[in-house]
């Protein structure tokens, strides 16, 4: 081939290409790289702060564990953000955008609320399961919600579940303010403390949450794997039309998954007022049900990946407020840490799919 | 190479290599297109036509190789440097804005948008007398046949003063007449001195049109012959790469009994507008009925119809004067009607692209079992038995059905629909996109269910396999029925002419003998 070249034009520098379905154990390795890189350059910020990185992420870890009463607020922490990375799986599964976890987290915990302050007197046994009741339709409802209006009328469900969390946020003030605000106490409104009836008892230290949300995690992937429901789940959120050729009623699929999505959310609510608050608030939800829909995407709707990162969750979670303490730093100092963690993981998620290419004279690829 | 030949070459590909991940989709292809000449590029679905034509207009930048235009070596970076060096490609598939008007269209992103209509549309005018092409430039895309849009796709590329043209399968969605027509702008062009290639897999078009045939083989060029020196049987062998046995066999139908008995049919699309509109017709046991029609004349919506995806307006579907129109699948059957249905969209709708072939077996099983849970061990026998009895390649029965090759897809879909022993099967365009190999398969299989005493539908495209297959041919145009007739008492014209609207004398007394 001759030297000399006369171009028309100039080639672009990079292209990015999308990779062939790349391997498990790269993609593995992938992943691992990029947790890597996060800590690095999480590790810059803290330097910039002035601190030692080492000191500060040995004391995040060490502080997730460092005595009995921290594995137990870290495992606390797990139960509501695992319990509703389950719920939107349901849903995302079925490409079925549930952002609402939070807002049928809130509306479960409102539900199971109203027997906890209402009917503590009722034997623990029989109040407990109404309450675990009252919080899956709660939330279960406020899930079929947005799928009523999707099948009926086409609605966005992204919107449609975002905007029915400030729904069910204003409702609790409304609530806390009104109608349900504890007569007996003075000055700012708030919500009575639950009779102990209306409490998760403690097994080992921790509320029994923890065997609910365990429950779940093996009841939901059971339903996703092996039912024909799960079947049908997966069928539509492939394609639609796939499933309507193969007879299946798309319509009640959608219904079923999105109050079963719901519900599970809803029995985060639960489990979080009785177990943890011991009454509702505002703050019972607390972001969890959008974490979750990282989480749920991180694990790639899988619910045994799921669990592994919620408790990587939890343990950054409880490690960020030991290094607040610790170090005298501010909350938006774990923010930012956390940003940068999540920045380098969810963005390695491009490079398994696409890679970076360079150009050399000629047409030639760098391979 | 003399300077002299040299100057004579419009196009020239050497060495050019593509890669899309582990797949070599081009593999060091050479290809030479003269000035005043009609280059048919053949070769199988998947052998790289696109691909290579896709790098001649900018779309894909080649691995290895190099472009010479004029004898220059160049870097097509974009379609608008393939504009700025002569190159225009007519796609498959229209790239045009519905709403905006023939003339909107063409000048589109040139940068004479901005001058007076009427000095463009004296131009359009001048641009199609010349080349004989014929269109309003004030009419709206969304108003036009198929073929109209086609000529303003050439019009686009001439009016930004094409030199070499790159046609890809633009005969896949006419007429045999709009198709002599197309051929005449072609030859045309050529006398004009520009260099066409055209892509495609038919092969008497291949040797009507082209002056030099070059194949290509899975990502390789093969051989580069004289159109007129070679024939269909040469040209297959080069293309599949070894002797093939043309022709579709055609038992005869033994007793033709009615199945299904359609009366007054009428079906809107989801967007309102009637796809069919008042057909009636019958399906026989045992014979296979041949639909024919230019792409979106109510094919689909037939078809969707008869299994119950798509609602019917008016009319009804006689199974023994019962009428099957809104009965749920499960109440269908109880009448003794199994229907299968082989969609267009295969792994849109037929099968689930992400999912194994176990899986997707399931998709018309899994209720069948008792119980919350599905049993996937059936299916995984189902999946084994198909893989064994129609040599379907494939990693692994649980690899996603999307990565298997566009002829093992249909395998699988076939298969599957076959072993649930139908008594009416439809098939829409099930040999689109398969090699030839894998599209005899597929009419032996459907023949194996005529024998079996199905009553078999095929929609399809290539009349020519159409009269050779099918024992009746039904004709729509725009949904409506413009003839039923026998396959073996029709020719190709005639068919070509029903397809537009034209009524065929000879309907009548089909109709009668039914």
């Amino acid at each position: 081939m001759e030297n000399v070249k006369q171009k028309s034009s100039r080639e672009a520098l990079l292209h990015i290409i999308k990779r062939q379905e790349m391997g498990k154990r790269q993609a593995t390795a992938l992943r691992f790289g990029a947790l890597l890189l996060a800590l690095i350059a999480g590790g810059v910020f803290i330097l910039c702060m002035g601190h030692s990185p080492f000191g500060v992420y040995r004391t995040m870890v060490s502080g997730a564990f460092r005595s009995k009463m921290a594995v137990q607020a870290t495992v606390r922490n797990m139960i509501p953000l695992l319990l509703t990375s389950l719920s939107v799986t349901l849903a995302f599964k079925m490409r079925f955008w549930n952002i609402g976890a939070e807002g049928q987290m809130i509306m479960g915990a409102v539900f199971a609320s109203y027997f906890g302050l209402f009917h503590s007197d009722w034997p623990h046994a029989v109040l407990i399961p109404v309450m675990l009741l009252a919080g899956i339709v709660g939330g279960g409802l406020f899930g079929l919600i947005p799928a009523l209006f999707k099948t009926k009328f086409g609605t966005n469900e992204t919107l449609f579940t975002l905007m029915l969390n400030y729904i069910a946020l204003y409702l609790v003030v409304y609530l806390e303010d009104r109608p349900w605000r504890d007569p007996s106490s003075p000055g700012y409104a708030k919500f009575a403390i639950f009779g102990n009836n209306a409490k998760l008892s403690k097994v080992f230290g921790v509320q029994s949450g923890w065997i609910i949300a365990l429950v779940m995690l093996v009841a939901v992937a059971v339903y996703m794997k092996y039912t024909k429901h799960g079947y049908e789940i997966s069928v539509v959120g492939e394609s639609e039309a796939t499933a309507r050729y193969a007879g299946m009623n798309v319509k009640k699929i959608v219904l079923r998954t999105m109050f079963l999505s719901g519900a599970v959310s809803g029995i985060a609510g639960m489990v979080q007022a009785s177990g943890t608050t011991g009454t509702l608030s505002q703050g019972i939800a607390n972001g969890v049900g959008f974490t979750a829909i990282i989480v749920a995407w991180l694990g790639r709707l899988n619910p045994v990946s799921i669990f592994i990162i919620t408790f990587l969750f939890a343990v950054m979670e409880k490690g960020s407020s030991v290094v607040r303490s610790t170090f005298n730093l501010s909350e938006a100092f774990a923010s930012v840490l956390q940003g940068i963690i999540l920045f380098f993981v969810l963005g390695c998620e491009f490079f398994i799919r696409y890679r970076i290419v360079a150009r050399k004279r000629g047409g030639k690829t760098e391979q | 190479m003399t300077a002299q030949k040299e100057n004579n070459v419009a196009i020239e590909c050497r060495g050019i290599t593509k890669r899309f991940g582990s797949v070599v989709a081009n593999d060091k292809i050479n290809l030479t297109v003269r000035k005043g000449e009609i280059l048919a590029l053949l070769g199988e679905n998947g052998s790289g036509k696109t691909t290579l034509m896709n790098m001649l207009s900018g779309i894909y930048h080649p691995d290895e190789g190099s472009i010479l235009v004029d004898g220059r070596e160049v870097t097509i970076n974009s379609p608008t440097d393939a504009t700025k060096l002569g190159i225009g490609m007519i796609h498959q598939h229209f790239k045009l804005v519905e709403v905006f008007s023939a003339m909107e269209n063409i000048v589109l992103g040139t940068r004479e948008t901005l001058q007076k209509p009427k000095e463009m549309k004296a131009r359009i005018e001048e641009l199609s007398a010349r080349f004989g092409l014929e269109i309003d430039p004030q009419e709206k895309i969304y108003n036009m046949s198929v073929s109209e849009k086609q000529t303003v796709e050439i019009l686009k590329v001439l009016y930004r003063g094409a030199k070499i043209l790159i046609l890809d399968e633009p005969t896949a969605v006419l007429t045999p007449q709009e198709t002599e027509k197309l051929f005449e702008i072609l030859r045309r062009m050529k006398s004009e001195g520009n260099a066409v290639i055209i892509i495609t897999h038919k092969l008497n078009e291949v040797l009507s049109i082209s002056d030099r045939v070059t194949i290509l083989r899975k990502g390789r060029s093969i051989e580069t012959v004289v159109t007129s020196e070679s024939d269909v049987h040469s040209l297959t062998e080069l293309m599949v790469g070894r002797p093939v046995e043309l022709s579709i066999d055609r038992p005869p139908v033994e007793n033709r009994s009615e199945i299904l008995k359609v009366v007054n049919l009428s079906i809107r699309k989801p967007d309102g507008a009637l796809a069919l509109n008042d057909v009636s017709f019958t399906i026989n046991r045992g014979e296979i009925l041949g639909i024919a029609g230019v792409a979106g004349s109510g094919q689909k919506e037939l078809c969707e119809g008869l299994v119950g995806l798509l609602s019917v307006e008016k009319g009804a579907i006689l199974y023994d004067k019962e009428n099957i129109v809104g009965k749920t699948p499960a109440e269908i059957i109880d009448l003794g009607i199994s229907m299968s249905f082989i969609p267009e969209d295969r792994l849109g709708m037929g099968l689930v692209a992400g999912m194994g072939m176990v899986e997707n077996m399931l998709l018309k099983s899994y209720r069948s079992k008792k119980g919350p849970f599905v049993k996937t061990q059936p299916a995984r026998e189902q999946a084994q038995r198909l893989i064994k009895r129609l040599e379907i390649v494939t990693p692994g029965v649980d690899t996603p059905v999307r990565m298997m090759s566009g002829g093992n897809v249909q395998k699988v879909l076939l298969g599957r629909e076959i072993e649930s022993s139908p008594n009416v099967l439809i098939t829409a365009y099930p040999v689109r996109g398969l090699d030839i190999n894998s599209s005899y398969t597929v009419y032996e299989l459907l023949n194996e269910q005529k024998k079996k005493n199905v009553a078999v539908i095929y929609v399809g495209e290539d009349l020519d396999v159409l009269l050779e297959l099918c024992d009746r041919i039904m004709v729509l145009c725009h949904g409506k029925i413009t003839g039923i007739v026998d396959a073996d008492k029709v020719t190709k014209d005639e068919i070509g002419l029903m397809m537009t609207g034209e009524q065929l004398q000879s309907e009548s007394e089909t109709e009668g003998e039914n």
